[in-house]
C-alpha cells in the first residue's frame, strides 16, 4: 500500500512557541488593521443597492459608469469589474450617499445609467435593494450565528469528551475565527451573509478537524496509562497525520475547483474555505493541542490524570522528550521518520 | 451471509427510493398563455428539486407593514391578511410557483421565479387596491371653511412662506378662472386681514369640489394638511384627495384635489368581477366590473339619489381620471377608465381588484432581481466547480486507497444521488452557495472513509487478520466520525436558524449531505467490505 507519513514521528509540540509566534504575526496586524480601517461589509449588512450591470458595448468602462452615475447625483458608488469587461457591479450604500430607502436607490441608478448610457445600451443581470433596517437585524443575526455556533459546540464537546477538550477546542476555533478575519482584512473581501456562511462553515471544518486529533487523544489516555499527556499529544498527531493530509487534500482540492471554475459569486466563499482549511489544520496542531495540555497543567483532570504525568515535560524543556516506560509508539528520539511507502 | 443481504436489501430500497424522487414528473403549472393572457394549466416535466431564485432567476421581494403613516396596531393580523390577498393575486400574475410567507409578526416575504418584470411584479404585490366611490363635496362646505382654516393656519403660526400668490389673490384668481366654473358660484369671501397661506394657492376647477393647485405647490399643500389646526378646521363629512394627472392651463401645470364626503357610497369589497379591455369609443384602456348582487342594490340605490352630482373614483387615494356625472341610477355594472395608460396596466388593475385590497399599506425592505440567463451561467458555472472538485477527489482516493478507494469512490456515487433525493424528498431548494456546499461536501464525506481507512491500515499494520482489521477499524473510527460529523451538522443548523435564502441553502445541502454520507461511508462501504471478504475468504492481503 501507498502510504504518506505513516509512522510520523514529529515533535508537533515542541514548535508550539514558533507557531503561536507565526500565528500572532498574522493575527496582529490584520487586527490593527481592521480596527483601522474596518471591514468591508456588503450592502446586505450596511443597506443599499447592488446592480449588477451587463454592458452591449466594449467601450463602456468603469469611468464612464461612474460619469453616468455622477451626473445622476450618485456619488460614492463602488463600481467593480464583475468577471468580465462587459459586467460590472455598482454598490452605493446607503449613508454615504443622498438616497435613503432601497427601492429609491435602484430607480435612482437606474435612472442615472439611462441617461448617462442611454436606454438599451446595458442591461440589469441582477440587482438587490436592501434597507438599512434589514441590514441591521442581518448584523445582529451573524453575530448571534456565531456566538451559539460557539456554544453549542462547547455543550456537545463537554457532553462527548470532557469541558477542558471543550474549551482547548472552542480557543482553537476561537484563533481560527481571527486569523480568518484577519485573512478578509489582508484580500479586502467583501463581508457578506455567504461569507459569514463561510466563517461558520469553517468553524465546523476546523472542530471536526480538532475532534479527530481529540478523539484520538482520549483514546490514547486510555491505552497508554503511564504515558504522559506530551507524548500522547504528539503520539496522537502523528497517528492521523495520514488522515489529515488526505482529507485535507480532497477539501482544498474541491475548494480550489470552486475558486477557479465557481463563478464570481461563489469566489469569497470558496476562498475563505481555502484559508480555512489551513488555518483549521493548523490550529488543531499547534493551537488545540498544546491549549489542552496548558489546561490540563493549570486544573489538572482525572481523565488525562494531567498534574502527574505533566510534571516532567513541562518542567524540562519539551526539545528532549522524556523517554516513558509505557510508550512503545515513541521512542526517545522520534524527531525524523521518513514517510514509508510499505507492503 | 443473510447480514449482507438484508444490508443489501436495504441499499436496493434506499437506491430505488432516491432514484424514483428525483425522476422528471409530470407537474401541472399555471402558466401566461401568450396568445391570449390568460392563465392556463400546463403539465411539464420536471426534475423535483427546488431551484433558488439565484440559479433560476427571478425576483424576491421582502415587505413590511408600513407604519410611517401611523402604528398599525395589530400587525401579526394585517400581514396574515395581505399574504392571502397578495397570494391571490400571484396565482394569476403568470409565475411558476409564487412564493409567499410570513417572515416574523409584521413582514411578508414574496418570490416570483422567472419572473424578469421586477416593475410589473412590485406594483402588482405593493398596490392596496383600496377603491372607493364616493360624491363630490356638492354644497361647496370646503370652499365655504376655507377662510376658517386659513385663520386656523395663521394662528397655528403658519406665515405665507413659499405661498406664491399674494395675500389677496383668492376672489383675484377665483374671479380670473370663473368663466371656467359651470355652476356660476361666487368666490369665496377675502377675509382681508389674515393671510391666505392655504386658500391663496387653490383654484376653482370645473365642478363643486374640485380645486386646482399649481403643481409646485403640491408639498406645500401636503405640509399644510398634517397641520392640527388645518384637520380641525376641516369641515366634518369632507376629505380631500388628490387627482390622478395634470391638468394644463396655459404654459402652467396644475394637479387636481378635489374635496368629496368621507362616506363612500361603495367600496370595492362588493366588486365580484373585473376585466380590462379598450373603449372602442376613444381607444382607452377601461376596467369593466360587475358588483355583487348585494353591492349592485346599495350602488344603485345611492346613485339614484344622486343624479346630477358627480362621483369621485378613487384607487389607493387618488382620484381616477376627472368624476363623472351621475346622469342615471347605475346599477351592478361599472368601469374605470384609465384613458390613454396601456391596456397591460388596465389588466393588472383588473386583476388586484378582484383578488381584493391590501388591509394595509407595504413598503418594500428588501428587493432582488435575477436575470434567467445569469442563473443559468451560476447553474453551469457550479457544475463545473462541482465536477473538476469531484473527479480530483476520485483520482486522489483511486491512487491512495487503490481498491478500497474504488469502494469509496462508489459510494461516494451513491451520496450524491442520496444527497439529491433528500432535497427532492424534504422539499428543500437548492441554491448556489448550496452547489458549492454540495461540491464541498464530497470532499468532507469521503473523510470518513479516510478515518476508516487509515484505521484499518493501522489494524494491518499491527499484524491483525484482514477480516479483523477491517472490523477494528470499522469500530474505531466510529467515535470519531460521529463527533466530528454531529459538531458541523450543529453548525451548518446554527447556520440554518440565522441565515437567509442562499445561505439557508448552503446549510441544508450541508445537513443533508452529513447524513447521506454517514450512510454511505459506514453502512454502504461497510457492506461492499463483506461482500468481498465473501467472496475472498481466504484473503490475506487487502487492497487498501
Amino acid at each position: 500500500m501507498f502510504r504518506l507519513f505513516a509512522n510520523a514521528r514529529y515533535d508537533f509540540i515542541k514548535w508550539r512557541k514558533w507557531a503561536y509566534g507565526l500565528t500572532a504575526l498574522i493575527i496582529v496586524p490584520g487586527l490593527i488593521l481592521l480596527i483601522a480601517k474596518g471591514l468591508n461589509y456588503s450592502i446586505e449588512f450596511t443597506g443599499g443597492t447592488e446592480v449588477q450591470v451587463l454592458t452591449h458595448d466594449r467601450s463602456i468602462d468603469a469611468a464612464k459608469l461612474r460619469a453616468a452615475l455622477d451626473a445622476g447625483n450618485l456619488h460614492g458608488a463602488e463600481i467593480a469589474s464583475f468577471g468580465s469587461d462587459t459586467s460590472f457591479m455598482i454598490r452605493v450604500r446607503i449613508g454615504e450617499t443622498n438616497v435613503q430607502s432601497p427601492d429609491v436607490t435602484v430607480k435612482a441608478v437606474r435612472a442615472a445609467l439611462d441617461a448617462g448610457l442611454g436606454v438599451g445600451k446595458y442591461s440589469v443581470g441582477k440587482y438587490e435593494g436592501i434597507g438599512p433596517k434589514v441590514g441591521q437585524e442581518l448584523q445582529g443575526k451573524a453575530l448571534l450565528a456565531i456566538f451559539f455556533s460557539f456554544f453549542v459546540t462547547l455543550a456537545y464537546l463537554a457532553f462527548r469528551f470532557e469541558w477542558r477538550f471543550g474549551l482547548a477546542a472552542v480557543l482553537a476555533t476561537f484563533h481560527d475565527i481571527l486569523t480568518t478575519v484577519a485573512f478578509i482584512r489582508y484580500m479586502n473581501l467583501e463581508v457578506s451573509l455567504v461569507v459569514v456562511g463561510a466563517v461558520l462553515t469553517m468553524v465546523g471544518y476546523s472542530l471536526n478537524d480538532t475532534i479527530i486529533i481529540f478523539d484520538r487523544v482520549r483514546e490514547n489516555l486510555h491505552k497508554f496509562r503511564r504515558q504522559n499527556l506530551y507524548d500522547i499529544l504528539n503520539l496522537s498527531i502523528n497517528e492521523t497525520l495520514p488522515r489529515s493530509i488526505l482529507t485535507h487534500g480532497t477539501t482544498i482540492a474541491t475548494t480550489l475547483a470552486l475558486v477557479f471554475l465557481g463563478g464570481e459569486v461563489i469566489r469569497p466563499f470558496a476562498l475563505v474555505m481555502a484559508f480555512a482549511i489551513f488555518t483549521g489544520t493548523f490550529s488543531s496542531i499547534y493551537i488545540a493541542a498544546p491549549v489542552l495540555m496548558f489546561i490540563e497543567k493549570r486544573w489538572p483532570g482525572e481523565d488525562a490524570r494531567g498534574a502527574r504525568v505533566l510534571t516532567s515535560p513541562m518542567a524540562t524543556p519539551p526539545a528532549a522528550p522524556v523517554p516513558a516506560p509505557a510508550a512503545p509508539a515513541l521512542p526517545p528520539k522520534a524527531n525524523k521518520t521518513a514517510p514509508s511507502a510499505a507492503r | 451471509m443473510k447480514t449482507i443481504r438484508n444490508r443489501l436489501l436495504l441499499i436496493g430500497a434506499l437506491f430505488v427510493i432516491a432514484v424514483y424522487s428525483i425522476l422528471p414528473r409530470s407537474t401541472v403549472v399555471r402558466q401566461l398563455d401568450p396568445r391570449t393572457g390568460q392563465m392556463v394549466d400546463a403539465t411539464e416535466r420536471l426534475v423535483p428539486i427546488t431551484l433558488g431564485l439565484d440559479l433560476r432567476g427571478g425576483v424576491h421581494l421582502d415587505l413590511e407593514v408600513d407604519q410611517t403613516q401611523g402604528p398599525v396596531p395589530d400587525c401579526k393580523d394585517a400581514i396574515d391578511r395581505s399574504q392571502k390577498v397578495v397570494r391571490t393575486r400571484l396565482n394569476e400574475f403568470g409565475t411558476l410557483e409564487p412564493v409567499v410567507q410570513t417572515n416574523g409578526n409584521c413582514r411578508l416575504t414574496v418570490e416570483l421565479p422567472g419572473e424578469s418584470d421586477p416593475d410589473r411584479a412590485k406594483r402588482i404585490v405593493q398596490q392596496q387596491a383600496h377603491l372607493e366611490f364616493r360624491i363630490t363635496d356638492m354644497k361647496n362646505l370646503f370652499r365655504d371653511a376655507l377662510p376658517g382654516i386659513d385663520k386656523a393656519l395663521h394662528d397655528a403660526g403658519v406665515r405665507g412662506a413659499g405661498n406664491a400668490a399674494p395675500a389677496n389673490a383668492v376672489s383675484q384668481l377665483f374671479g380670473a378662472d370663473s368663466s371656467k366654473k359651470k355652476n356660476g358660484k361666487t368666490p369665496a369671501p377675502d377675509s382681508g386681514s389674515t393671510s391666505a397661506v392655504f386658500s391663496g394657492i387653490l383654484f376653482q376647477g370645473q365642478m363643486p369640489g374640485e380645486y386646482l393647485v399649481p403643481v409646485e405647490q403640491t408639498h406645500l399643500v401636503d405640509s399644510l394638511r398634517k397641520i392640527t389646526a388645518f384637520q380641525s378646521a376641516m369641515p366634518r363629512g369632507i376629505d380631500l384627495f388628490w387627482g390622478t394627472d395634470s391638468l394644463y392651463r396655459g404654459a402652467r401645470a396644475y394637479k387636481a384635489l378635489y374635496a368629496v364626503e368621507s362616506k363612500p357610497i361603495i367600496t370595492g369589497e362588493e366588486l365580484e368581477k373585473a376585466t380590462a379591455r379598450r373603449d372602442q369609443v376613444n381607444n382607452h384602456s377601461v376596467v369593466v366590473f360587475d358588483l355583487s348582487r348585494r353591492g349592485g342594490r346599495v350602488f344603485a340605490d345611492a346613485t339614484g339619489r344622486h343624479v346630477h352630482d358627480y362621483m369621485a373614483i378613487i384607487l389607493d387615494t387618488l382620484v381616477q381620471g376627472q368624476p363623472p356625472i351621475i346622469n342615471d341610477q347605475i346599477g351592478a355594472h361599472g368601469q374605470i377608465d384609465l384613458q390613454s395608460k396601456p391596456l397591460a396596466e388596465a389588466q393588472d388593475l383588473a386583476l388586484v381588484l378582484r383578488a381584493g385590497a391590501l388591509p394595509v399599506r407595504l413598503a418594500i425592505v428588501d428587493e432582488q432581481s435575477i436575470g434567467p440567463t445569469l442563473g443559468a451561467d451560476a447553474i453551469h458555472d457550479g457544475i463545473k466547480a462541482g465536477a473538476v472538485g469531484v473527479a480530483l477527489v476520485i483520482i486522489i482516493m483511486l491512487v491512495y486507497y487503490r481498491m478500497s478507494g474504488l469502494l469509496a469512490v462508489s459510494a461516494l456515487g451513491l451520496y450524491v444521488l442520496f444527497t439529491l433525493a433528500g432535497l427532492a424528498i424534504f422539499g428543500f431548494t437548492l441554491t448556489l452557495p448550496g452547489l458549492a456546499g454540495l461540491a464541498l461536501s464530497v470532499g468532507i464525506a469521503v473523510d470518513a472513509n479516510v478515518l476508516i481507512f487509515e484505521r484499518i491500515r493501522e489494524e494491518l499494520q499491527h499484524g491483525k487478520s484482514v477480516r479483523l482489521a477491517i472490523d477494528e477499524g470499522f469500530k474505531h473510527a466510529m467515535s470519531a466520525i460521529i463527533d466530528s460529523n454531529v459538531s458541523t451538522a450543529l453548525t451548518a443548523f446554527i447556520l440554518y436558524l440565522v441565515g437567509t435564502g442562499p445561505v439557508q441553502g448552503f446549510a441544508i445541502t450541508l445537513i443533508v449531505g452529513i447524513a447521506a454520507s454517514m450512510v454511505t461511508a459506514i453502512f454502504v462501504v461497510r457492506t461492499f467490505y463483506l461482500i468481498w471478504l465473501q467472496r475472498r475468504p481466504d484473503m490475506t492481503t487487502v487492497s487498501i
